[in-house]
């Protein structure tokens, strides 16, 4: 929606050498289709893998599949969606899935002791306040925000052993503590509609809002924004907070959904989150990107993944072929840094 | 001593270089003969640099060729360079700091047995070192050591290439006076061996002194070459001005008696800048001049907040701003364009209408939310005046020509009317045409009651494009020029002599 390339103006030199080179202004030519490829392959990849899967499978093109679709990757897009804006400001989270952990054995927590509907609610906040602890450590201390998260993954993932005293949190069968994650409103989870509204603030906040561009700006190039006035650090530890705050979200929907808290939950889950954040299609250097982007990406692993079950492949292959396709996809946007 | 080297010929066939809308060299001829020290001077931008590297295989020519001893050369990189003995000293040191002396001196030619180093590295160093007596221990960390001391690990590092030409690309820039002395005897010594040296440098009294021969360049062309006993500063400046081209400049309005001062700096200091204390009335243009280093770029960041002053007074309207930040200096209606667009200026992944609303975001927010509608009409205001093409706000601006980032760059900055405007290089990199675009809107901008600090290295901006000069040295300003009275030359002269005395 953004960008459209048709209407990208190609300004070849100057007016003087203007004669000399190739016309430019005719309709397009094939520099503008491969970067339009290179904006949308991502959804391209996606719509060819929804119609094959339509084609293979009878049972994959029925609404309950596709919420049930939607339904379960909506933790995971979650932290994908918020991990955009981190990723676009220039930094990495590494420690989301840490704070998954955290805020999931949190809650547990507070269920068991009998505050269910309190835990649910609190719960999230407690990855802001990891999430404001990772941006206060990188913007003070000024520590790269890989190494940074790299450490407080740890850090999170030692405070939910604590929490859980090393073992399982079980709350099997508490319906108060299991409306969050299994509750549904006109036969749709709850969760679903979650997901919309995540997407949508997020998508408002990046694009309308003064703090959105100034992520853009600082992750495109931050001493042009310092100097354009735009105070970095906190741009940078809102993008943080942000992401902490999606990852504590999808954690406590999670357990809310299992109903046993245990300091396992969340493991590698940061890095399935970067990988369908750079599958999408926003620039693992910063200043590129969008919350869609991140969404599509996720719902392309997801429907690699559903189709895998449905056909019944070999799951060998499953592995494999998703990173070959994340390979490719990621080797397609990076043509555009070599120009 | 060591032997006699053999020593090296170049010869340019025809080169030229362009970078976007600026032709560095055009057509060059030229060669340079073996065991000499042959100069290259210009103004910056002249060429002089290009010229030295592409000899050193850092730039490809767009055309023409490069003949050593008289054959044409192949393929032509640094490494091809080097085993051609040919090494470069750049401007910008390119040392490892945190490595020691003898490594960097032997990095990538190191002695090895399938790929483990042997130990006999100290033996070589010391082998080395004997020849020139440096008298810099091997083992020190470069990062340590004085910028004077980094040079000579420098040339350390082209004589363990047993380089037999050497390309200077601005020595002495960061030098004291002593150093360059010393620097100039090695010059001399490495000449007596049979080396060749290429010495680009700005400083006309040390080419004099050591060169045999010398090249004036200007506006990427050949002015001359002749025996440097031929000539004189003068006979230099006089070659390096003259341009093929005249600019023309706007009328720039006198500024009314009355008047009130805008800005007032007292005693200003930082890193580089000293003792800085000017005013700046409503309307006025006041030109900063000075050779490269001499900290115009830094006393513009100050005023801006963009480094933090050591001590010294801004005042704004006669009020004093205590501690001043991008933002508060932006809020209070100081703005800066910056001299490296690229680096500093623009944010490339976004269009045009992101960047030139960028500081100014917040006055088309309520409660945050951007309204596109307003911010959209204030960018199409700016582009229409600036005459940026394409006039398209949704427009990409890494597409767009150098002439027209900068005039965005001049858009954002003036979105709003600013109160004091710090103009960094503002034409730097782009044609003809912008820069007429630009320089109307420097009038206009002060026409407006704005008050204007303009930075140029174009010594012929800064004498039309100003009410008054400040001549800037090694961080302060060592005196002021009347525009109306001055000359590009006198400015040259008054720089030239004082770069030189300081030092």
């Amino acid at each position: 929606m953004k960008k459209s390339p048709w209407r990208v103006w190609r300004d070849r030199g100057q007016t003087e050498e203007a004669a000399g080179s190739a016309p430019s202004g005719a309709g397009f030519d094939t520099q503008d289709l491969l970067e339009w490829i290179r904006r949308y392959g991502v959804l391209i990849l996606f719509a060819a893998l929804f119609v094959t899967l339509i084609f293979a499978s009878d049972s994959f093109l029925s609404f309950r599949n596709l919420l049930n679709i939607l339904n379960q990757n909506a933790p995971l897009a979650m932290i994908a969606m918020a991990g955009t804006l981190v990723i676009i400001s220039g930094g990495f989270d590494l420690s989301t899935g840490s704070i998954f952990c955290v805020s999931a054995v949190a809650a547990a927590w507070m269920g068991d002791a009998g505050y269910e509907v309190v835990g649910l609610l609190l719960a999230p906040f407690v990855g802001l306040a990891l999430g404001l602890l990772n941006g206060l450590i990188i913007t003070g201390l000024n520590v790269h925000s890989f190494l940074a998260t790299l450490a407080t993954s740890l850090v999170y993932r030692g405070m939910a052993i604590l929490i859980t005293g090393g073992s399982l949190i079980s709350l099997f069968g508490n319906d108060t503590f299991a409306v969050l994650g299994r509750g549904r409103f006109l036969d749709i989870n709850y969760v679903v509609f979650i997901l919309l509204v995540v997407f949508a603030l997020l998508t408002f906040f990046l694009n309308r809002t003064v703090a959105g561009r100034h992520i853009y700006a600082v992750g495109g190039n931050p001493m042009a924004a310092t100097l354009s006035g735009v105070r970095n650090s906190r741009i940078q530890v809102m993008a943080f907070m942000l992401s902490g705050l999606a990852a504590g979200l999808a954690g406590v929907i999670t357990v809310s959904r299992v109903g046993t808290g245990s300091a396992q939950m969340g493991l590698g889950m940061e890095l399935q989150a970067i990988a369908a954040i750079i599958l999408g299609g926003t620039s693992i250097y910063g200043g590129e990107g969008a919350v869609w982007r991140s969404f599509i990406g996720v719902m392309l692993l997801a429907l690699i993944n559903n189709g895998f079950n449905i056909l019944s492949v070999n799951p060998f292959f499953k592995d494999l072929t998703t990173g070959a396709i994340i390979v490719f996809a990621v080797a397609l946007s990076a043509g555009k840094k070599r120009r | 001593m060591a032997s006699a080297v053999t020593g090296i010929s170049v010869a340019l066939e025809g080169v030229s270089k362009r970078f976007g809308a600026t032709q560095a060299l055009d057509d060059i001829n030229l060669s340079i003969g073996d065991g000499q020290i042959h100069a290259l001077v210009g103004e910056n931008g002249a060429g002089k640099s290009t010229l030295g590297k592409i000899i050193g295989g850092i730039y490809i020519p767009d055309q023409g060729e490069l003949l050593l001893d008289g054959e044409p050369v192949g393929k032509w990189d640094p490494p091809a360079a080097l085993a051609a003995g040919i090494a470069t000293i750049q401007q910008e040191l390119s040392l490892v700091p945190r490595r020691s002396v003898a490594e960097n001196v032997f990095l990538g030619i190191e002695r090895s047995r399938m790929g483990v180093l042997s130990g006999a590295q100290r033996e070589r160093y010391e082998e080395l070192e004997s020849e020139v007596g440096f008298g810099i221990p091997p083992e020190a960390e470069v990062g340590s050591l004085r910028l004077a001391d980094q040079q000579k690990v420098e040339v350390l590092r082209a004589l363990a290439r047993r380089a037999r030409m050497i390309v200077m690309d601005e020595p002495t820039s960061s030098l004291t006076k002593d150093e360059t002395d010393r620097l100039h005897e090695i010059m001399d010594r490495l000449r007596r061996e049979g080396r060749t040296i290429v010495y680009v440098s700005h400083f006309l009294d040390d080419v004099l002194e050591v060169a045999d021969t010398v090249t004036i360049m200007r506006d990427g062309l050949i002015t001359r070459t002749a025996p440097s006993a031929a000539e004189t500063k003068q006979s230099l400046i006089e070659g390096m001005l003259g341009r093929t081209f005249e600019a023309t400049f706007p009328e720039i309005l006198p500024v009314d008696a009355g008047a009130p001062v805008v800005l007032e700096v007292g005693e200003l200091s930082g890193e580089i800048p000293k003792d800085i204390s000017f005013n700046i009335r409503e309307g006025e243009i006041v030109a900063l001049a000075g050779l490269v280093g001499s900290g115009r770029t830094e006393v513009a960041r100050l005023l801006f907040g963009a480094d933090a002053a050591h001590s010294g007074t801004i005042r704004l309207d006669g009020e004093e701003i205590p501690r001043l930040r991008p933002r508060t200096a932006i809020d209070k209606g100081i703005v800066m364009l910056p001299e490296d667009r690229r680096h500093l200026g623009l944010v490339m992944t976004q269009n045009v209408r992101e960047n030139i609303s960028l500081p100014r975001l917040r006055s088309f927010a309520q409660g945050g939310r951007v309204s596109r509608t307003e911010e959209r009409r204030a960018v199409r205001e700016a582009i229409d005046r600036l005459n940026i093409v394409p006039p398209n706000p949704e427009g990409e601006l890494q597409y767009y020509s150098g002439g027209n980032q900068q005039k965005s760059l001049f858009g954002k900055w003036t979105l709003q009317k600013p109160r004091v405007i710090l103009l960094d290089e503002p034409t730097r990199g782009v044609d003809i045409g912008a820069k007429r675009s630009i320089y109307d809107a420097v009038a206009e901008t002060a026409a407006g009651g704005s008050a204007v600090l303009l930075i140029s290295s174009e010594l012929e901006e800064v004498v039309r494009l100003s009410h008054r000069i400040l001549l800037m040295s090694e961080g302060r300003i060592i005196g002021e020029m009347d525009s109306e009275r001055a000359s590009v030359s006198e400015v040259l002269r008054h720089l030239f002599d004082a770069g030189r005395s300081a030092a």
